[in-house]
């Protein structure tokens, strides 16, 4: 036997797994540096049309968010099959806006009032009923600057 | 005193715990879009306002009917013909005299608009039109006067008129912001986005 213990040399060398938590501490540090923690909890479907003539909000702190599609499967039987609004974390009815609106500038510093800017971020599925009725409430609030949140796409991907 | 070298603390388990954090932010990370078409609303009006008298050739008609169907001028249309539409009604200048469009290329049609400061696109939908498509014409309106902006300022400044936009956000722009801006404002005169939403048919 310990004639082919002897012909060690020929063996491929271990390969060192030394440097592989460094790797992985690289790609840590990179997915915890790019994660956005959402501000809203979600209770609504939401799959946003998608466009090409986009512009980016870049002052995340001036954005107030309106969201608005039909209720995600878990809370269909409390809140129904139509589209709903969600303000924050809860569904709203379109009377809520305006003190929504308020409610963001007055929690903003004067100065930046003029600069706040509606993202609206829609259902591809809701009903045109529905925004227009948002809109009309914002326009009766001042609240002028809007923003239909999109995807990045060929729009004619919306018709499919 | 004897003196005990200090064990080595075994670090095999270290991927481990990496790997365990590493799937826990794939997991939770939702790359959020903030990005869309900015649009500003027209202020609230009282009842009593007068509506500006408008020539009928300079009003361009998009409707969007209950069934997603677009209607443009009356007569039915597709989606990825619309942006050209678009174009060659606010391109046409067919004006004579003070309402002359000196600048256009279009096929001055004197049945089309005078002057795409007097072009006029306006928008209908119905309550029960789908928002997808709604955003879906906006976008292909955005980009037709994105297109014609885009060619004077090429003609006049030499680079696009998005190129200007991005140089104006860009804190290491090198060139005057003033002078910039200004030019921004001359290529917004000569194609004003004058689109207008109607009220939504019940």
């Amino acid at each position: 036997m310990s004639k082919f213990k002897k012909k060690s040399g020929g063996e491929l060398p271990a390969i060192s797994t030394a440097s592989l938590p460094d790797i992985v501490f690289m790609l840590l540090f990179f997915f915890m540096v790019a994660t956005v923690m959402r501000q809203n909890t979600l209770m609504i479907e939401n799959r946003l049309p998608v466009a090409d003539q986009i512009e980016k909000l870049d002052k995340k702190d001036l954005v107030m968010y309106i969201y608005a599609g039909k209720p995600s499967s878990r809370y269909a039987a409390s809140a129904g099959t139509q589209a709903r609004i969600q303000l924050n974390d809860k569904f709203a009815e379109v009377a809520d806006i305006k003190a929504f609106i308020l409610a963001e500038r007055a929690s903003k510093r004067e100065e930046l009032v003029p600069f706040l800017t509606t993202a609206l971020k829609v259902d591809g599925e809701t009903n045109m009923g529905l925004v227009g009725d948002i809109k009309s409430e914002l326009r009766d609030v001042q609240a002028l600057k809007i923003n239909y949140t999109t995807r990045t796409g060929e729009a004619t991907d919306n018709l499919r | 005193m004897a003196r005990r070298a200090a064990p080595e603390v075994n670090a095999g388990s270290m991927a481990d715990i990496a790997f365990l954090l590493l799937i826990f932010f794939l997991v939770t990370t939702t790359i959020e879009t903030d990005s869309g078409i900015s649009r500003k609303l027209p202020p609230p009006q009282e009842d009593n306002v007068e509506p500006p008298i408008l020539k009928e050739k300079n009003i361009f008609v998009v409707e969007l009917n209950k069934n997603n169907d677009l209607l443009v001028e009356e007569a039915p249309m597709e989606l990825k013909d619309l942006r050209e539409a678009a174009i060659a009604f606010l391109d046409n200048g067919g004006g004579k005299g003070a309402d002359g469009c000196t600048f256009c290329q279009g096929a001055k049609n004197p049945s089309s608009s005078d002057n795409p400061t007097k072009a006029v696109i306006s928008l209908r939908n119905n309550r029960e039109t789908n928002y997808a498509t709604y955003i879906a014409v906006q976008n292909e309106l955005v980009a037709a006067y994105t297109t014609l902006r885009n060619r004077e300022a090429q003609r006049l400044f030499g680079k696009s008129f998005v190129q200007m936009e991005k140089d104006v956000k860009d804190v290491n722009y090198t060139g005057s912001k003033e002078t910039l801006k200004e030019d921004i404002k001359k290529i917004q005169f000569m194609f004003p986005e004058k689109l207008s939403e109607a009220e939504p048919k019940k």
